[in-house]
């Protein structure tokens, strides 16, 4: 399968800090497995029948689908709008999305009483949920992503037959992927619509999806840039500066939107004076803006976009701040209106832990071993760029 | 002609036959300890509540447009004609999507269980269906929990208000809340006094959701046109500058 493991030499490896920590968040996850599978729901998590979702449907699969939403953006902008120069980011956005679908879906056979009924929704259906829509969009659109990786695996092995067989449906294929991504990406705010006197005045707001689908496509950017300056580290390859510089552009302006809508949507709604009462709420509102305002406002300074490392900070921020929203809109928002209070078990965070490091691990090992990178970084040198020309820097 | 139950606090004595009742009528167990439990679970669909010298009963509402089957992926709830909002556990995924939905916060879930279900009251779909009244009504000796038609129960219950209007807090909780459901209370004190939800949206629920979800086959017809034309266009364009460049 990957011959050139072969050629590395049976050599065992290193332990570092980070493999060490790495094998201790999947020992736990084990063991937390080992209790979900044999004392159910309730041996390996805090849900209760007042909190019935937690951190496995907040962060797993809220956080997982737009932390992947970099795949269906990066193909509308190379591929729909033809804006050829972002192709260097495309695949490792693609590599990502296609991860991430997966990953949400090992993390919700955690979450779900009967995981074994995973594909229910498929044959029974009720077009009346939100959930119902969520289910067969991220089915079909996994498939689609699926489809879009596999050139990649055709280019490895040499396959031209199947390479352009693929190439001809690839139109239709990315606008599908556009339209399942802006569907379920809202869907994901329209599933806490049927809950106003639950979620907290703060997060409740009619146009949810509007702003999930939004913030999607800014997480799904800033995500791209996270990777790119990542795997530059990892493996010692130059940075693609100006182009994430001019990526972090349109970042910048994703933001400013979504931030001025959430500004409009609160202001219309008249929630202002919340933030003058001294709940958690507010302070976990507050945060959520200052992870995302502060990034925003530096990212419209030429100086912090090419600076690989205040670009990543910024990145970072942007990310963490996503997180936040989707933690507050799926957990935190809803105590007060469910009356009791949530703070995940252990098991519960070891889990979540192990998808993410899983994430990190397989996404390496692709990239190590299929054209992910290296493909972008010949189209990268020959790439006009309006941003200011530097040269390649490398980082770490 | 669909079926309700009504509630009338001011008449219940809190003996709980209605709890054993409704046990014995799902096969549960029920001993002093779970009578002592004031809260509905996975193993007690129906309980007496004490709230000073009052007593209030929480069972499921069995909303006339129910949150919970709106939501559910599966369709493993349904509305019948007959009034019930019942249960099919063996097309449940265990998503838990209804008890997030539900502003009473009614279903539970076997939390312990390796294959779980939600359990809750289902007004006894299957007494009532034979032309039973449900296990509650029945057993209750006072007649605080009486079960019939729902428009002659609304009517019947607006008659107490009328006849005794110092006794009854002049509302009848269950006739908007919600958008309407099959249960109904009477208080002579405000609800939140005896327990209930009363921040609950008297709209029916499931118009939240379906106000975007009816826009799907709008965003994908008018997307599929907006993205193709986009990329007819960027296309074209793409291969006149490829020709330009060629000569």
């Amino acid at each position: 399968m990957l011959p050139k493991l072969g050629t590395r030499g049976i050599k065992l490896p290193k332990i570092t800090v980070w493999r060490a920590i790495f094998a201790a968040i999947l020992l736990s996850g084990l063991y937390a497995t080992y209790l979900r599978v044999f004392y159910g729901l309730g041996g390996a998590t805090n849900l209760s029948d007042r909190f019935p979702w937690g951190i496995w449907i907040a962060f797993d699969v809220m956080c997982g689908v737009g932390l992947a939403a970099g795949g269906f953006t990066l193909v509308a902008i190379v591929h729909i709008f033809r804006i050829e120069r972002y192709h260097p980011v495309l695949r490792p956005a693609i590599l990502t999305a296609f991860l991430g679908y997966t990953l949400v879906v090992v993390g919700l056979l955690y979450d779900l009483g009967r995981p074994d009924r995973l594909w229910h929704p498929l044959v029974m259906w009720n077009p009346h949920s939100v959930m119902f829509e969520v289910a067969w969009c991220v089915t079909l659109y996994t498939t689609v992503l699926f489809l879009e990786f596999l050139p990649v695996v055709f280019e490895k092995f040499g396959l031209h037959k199947p390479l352009d067989w693929i190439h001809r449906i690839s139109v239709p294929l990315m606008i599908l992927g556009v339209l399942l991504s802006t569907l379920h990406q809202s869907s994901l705010g329209s599933l806490f619509l049927i809950m106003p006197e639950k979620l907290y005045p703060l997060w409740y707001s009619p146009i949810l999806p509007v702003l999930f689908y939004v913030s999607s496509i800014a997480v799904g950017l800033a995500m791209t840039i996270f990777e790119s300056w990542h795997s530059s580290r990892a493996f010692g390859r130059a940075l693609e500066l100006p182009l994430l510089a001019s990526l972090a552009r349109v970042l910048a302006v994703v933001m400013s939107v979504y931030l001025w809508i959430r500004f409009l949507d609160l202001s219309h709604r008249h929630v202002f004076g919340l933030l003058s009462q001294n709940r958690i709420e507010t302070w976990l509102f507050g945060l959520e803006m200052l992870l995302m305002l502060v990034p925003t406002v530096l990212l419209y300074q030429t100086a912090v976009r090419l600076r690989p490392g205040a670009l990543y900070a910024c990145a970072v921020m942007v990310v963490f701040g996503f997180i936040t929203n989707r933690l507050n809109v799926g957990t935190t928002g809803l105590e007060a209106g469910s009356g009791t209070h949530y703070i995940p078990r252990w098991s519960e965070v070891a889990i979540t832990l192990s998808i993410v490091a899983a994430g990190f691990a397989i996404f390496r090992v692709i990239a190590q071993y299929f054209p992910i990178f290296e493909h972008a970084q010949d189209k990268a040198e020959g790439a006009e760029t309006t941003e200011q020309r530097e040269e390649p820097v490398t980082v770490g | 002609m669909s079926r309700a139950i009504l509630y009338d606090s001011t008449l219940c004595i809190g003996c709980k036959a209605c709890e054993g009742a409704c046990a014995e009528r799902w096969g549960l167990p029920y001993d002093d300890k779970i009578a002592g439990e004031e809260k509905i679970s996975a193993h007690k669909l129906t309980a007496i509540e004490t709230h000073g010298d009052k007593f209030s009963r929480r069972l499921c509402m069995n909303c006339v447009q129910p949150a919970c089957a709106s939501v559910c992926p599966v369709g493993a709830l349904q509305k019948t004609a007959l009034g019930p909002v019942v249960y099919d556990a063996e097309k449940c995924m265990g998503c838990r999507y209804c008890m997030q939905a539900c502003p009473f916060q009614v279903p539970s879930y076997e939390w312990s269980s390796r294959l779980p279900r939600m359990r809750k009251c289902n007004m006894c779909f299957e007494r009532q269906s034979e032309g039973k009244p449900t296990a509650c009504a029945e057993a209750c000796p006072v007649g605080a929990t009486k079960n019939g038609d729902r428009d002659e129960l609304i009517a019947e219950a607006r008659q107490r208000i009328a006849e005794k209007p110092g006794q009854y807090y002049g509302k009848i909780y269950g006739l908007q809340e919600a958008g309407g459901t099959s249960v109904f209370y009477l208080s002579a004190v405000p609800f939140e006094q005896i327990g209930l939800r009363t921040n609950v949206p008297l709209e029916a629920l499931p118009e939240t959701t379906w106000r975007v979800l009816e826009l799907v086959p709008d965003v994908v017809s008018t997307g599929s046109v907006l993205l193709g034309g986009i990329w007819w266009i960027t296309n074209r364009r793409a291969e006149v500058a490829r020709k330009e460049g060629r000569h």
